[in-house]
């Protein structure tokens, strides 16, 4: 095996730190996001990483692709800063409203777009829907095992695979070969910094743009209208209770909870 | 069942994708067949069905049955174990387009997670992710309740055109059915038949599982949450003595988890992971991102201290502590020691 090709799905997501910022205007029932940055998926760092070490354990090229509008290509470019070969965006006004199966859709021709490939990666979920449908969905949308939740990964010169996911309180050993579809969890590695020389590097490498005409994809089945699932009311829950705040100093304050834990028959 | 000519037309039924641990059943297993059977009886009484696909699942099937589940599929073979995607997908489609339901409901178990979009891409139908409330209306249009943004955002999703309509559901937002009134049966399946020609490109090694130090915290009475304010490993065996005290669990919120203070990634409570409804929660040091209130949003009472009054937190709590949990937490342990040394001395008035 001369090199691997490793395709990482990236998606600039807004930044969670800010999602107290998030609003639903209240007359047209809308998600609004005002001045929230973008920045990488945090969980397709870990995706990036991976991809990182085996092209260094095995030669071979990492090439990222991402569905988003042509303007996110900045937080691209900070992902070709951390490493990778190049970046393709695929953006197109009809991808807009795609659900994840249409996501995945339009990733999957992304992907055979620039093929061959030995193994594709993803964050196993995105920080703002966060379905953990896409690392499937590209898998089987291109006919190649996958699986989700892979905490440790090994690939050898041969291309046989042996993964480890997470289940409840314990994991799962998985062997296979390659090609993969592979969803990694934050738990795989610790994903590097951006070096300076990383950020100049970045400048010079190519980010390619695809719309639905050079991806071959037909409109009907991508976007709003190639998306089973449609969303329906949204609203903003609250969690809010009494909040009786508790006088007197701690020893008053223990007292009252310990009040609390007998009227509820839990003490002893 | 009896023939009952006057009884209405049948709805398409309304599927549960089970799940084996162990010998027995996934807890979210039940949760799932409990709110089917609940939205059935809403929609006017259509079928609920359950499908188990496993190894040595008699067991377990038997109690699906019992539980309420009128039919329960049952596709047990030494292949079928532990759980691989290929094969446990091959199996469920194939049921799915036999059948036809109209609903079919996973538990967001990680091979839930992995096993409802493989279905979904194969059937190409939709997938509601994670949900929080589920509803069926009498027009057989499922509601799909899901979180965005961390808890922040509510969404109503719906798959109006394509069937089956399909969803995964967050351990710990229902509660299992009660006492069935009838059993149901249990209809075994040829594996054989269904394994059939699909594609087994996986192999599944070994499934380990370790059971987690102290109760598990969906079950706990009483739990005991830290997070990113108890400011290390040393302070937090306070939080950990605490729980003892009160034979509760340990919980924490991801940035406790991300510090490493805790005892792994199944202590965590929130949109990425668990939900809990105990009788009393006691919050430490936790700022209350909606990451981790929506997970204890069921909690009978939820007790919160910090030191910053206008932490969020407090907002969400029924009972607010401003003060530095090292002032409370030990003197709270020789309270409820105290209290617990008296009682021991004499019965309590419910065992009298």
């Amino acid at each position: 095996m001369s090199g691997l090709h490793v395709i990482v799905l990236v998606k600039p997501v807004p930044d969670p730190a800010c999602y107290d910022r998030v609003e639903i205007d209240p007359a047209t029932g809308v998600l609004a996001r005002q001045g929230m940055p973008s920045v990488l998926n945090p969980s397709d760092r870990h995706a990036l990483e991976e991809a990182l070490l085996l092209q260094e354990r095995h030669g071979g090229r990492v090439t990222l692709i991402s569905m988003t509008p042509e303007s996110s290509a900045e937080t691209l470019r900070e992902a070709l800063a951390m490493g990778g070969d190049e970046a393709v965006i695929l953006s197109d006004r009809a991808f807009a409203g795609s659900d994840s199966l249409a996501t995945s859709r339009v990733l999957a021709a992304g992907v055979a777009k620039v093929a061959p490939f030995d193994l594709v990666l993803a964050g196993n979920e995105s920080a703002d829907g966060g379905t953990v449908h896409v690392p499937s969905q590209v898998g089987e949308l291109l006919d190649v095992a996958h699986l989700a939740n892979v905490i440790r990964l090994e690939v050898d010169a041969d291309g046989s695979v042996r993964t480890r996911t997470r289940i409840e309180n314990g994991y799962m050993e998985v062997e296979g070969a390659l090609p993969m579809v592979l969803g990694v969890r934050r738990e795989i590695n610790t994903p590097r910094y951006t070096s300076l020389m990383g950020v100049i590097a970045s400048q010079g490498k190519p980010i390619r743009v695809y719309g639905s005409a050079e991806l071959g994809i037909d409109g009907s089945r991508v976007g709003m209208e190639g998306s089973n699932m449609r969303p329906g009311k949204l609203s903003r829950p609250s969690y809010d209770r009494k909040g009786e705040r508790l006088k007197g100093g701690p020893e008053e304050a223990v007292a009252r909870i310990v009040g609390i834990l007998r009227a509820e028959g839990v003490l002893g | 069942m009896t023939g009952d000519a006057k009884a209405p037309a049948r709805r398409g039924a309304i599927w549960i994708v089970a799940e084996q641990a162990g010998e027995r059943l996934a807890p979210v297993s039940l949760e799932i067949l409990g709110q089917a059977l609940r939205m059935a009886r809403a929609a006017g009484g259509c079928e609920v069905d359950a499908v188990l696909i496993g190894n040595d699942a008699a067991g377990p099937a038997s109690a699906l049955a019992a539980a309420g589940a009128e039919k329960v599929f049952l596709a047990d073979d030494p292949r079928l174990s532990p759980y691989q995607n290929d094969t446990h997908g091959a199996v469920l489609t194939r049921l799915i387009a036999r059948e036809g339901p109209d609903v079919v409901l996973f538990g967001a178990s990680a091979c839930g997670e992995e096993l409802a979009p493989t279905v979904a891409a194969r059937l190409d139908t939709g997938l509601g992710a994670h949900c929080t409330d589920l509803d069926v209306g009498t027009d057989g249009l499922l509601m799909m309740g899901v979180l965005g943004f961390g808890g922040r955002v509510h969404t109503e999703m719906f798959c109006p055109a394509k069937r089956p309509q399909m969803a995964s559901v967050k351990p710990g937002m229902f509660q299992p059915p009660p006492r069935a009134e009838r059993e149901g049966t249990v209809v075994r399946e040829d594996v054989a038949g269904l394994l059939a020609g699909a594609k087994i490109r996986l192999r599944a090694v070994a499934a380990v599982r370790v059971e987690p130090e102290g109760g598990p915290l969906e079950g706990a009475e009483v739990v005991v949450a830290g997070g990113f304010g108890i400011g290390g490993k040393e302070p937090w065996a306070l939080l950990e003595e605490l729980a003892r005290e009160l034979s509760g669990a340990v919980g924490c919120t991801r940035p406790a988890l991300d510090e490493g203070w805790t005892s792994g990634e199944h202590t965590m409570i929130g949109t990425s992971g668990r939900t809990v409804r105990p009788k009393v929660y006691l919050g430490f040091g936790i700022s209350g991102s909606p990451h981790h209130t929506v997970g204890i949003k069921d909690a009978g009472i939820i007790v919160s201290v910090n030191s910053d009054p206008h932490a969020p937190v407090f907002d969400s709590s029924d009972y607010c502590v401003v003060s530095d949990f090292r002032k409370i937490v030990p003197a709270l342990v020789r309270e409820i020691r105290k209290v617990k040394g008296g009682g021991s001395a004499a019965p309590s008035p419910a065992s009298a």
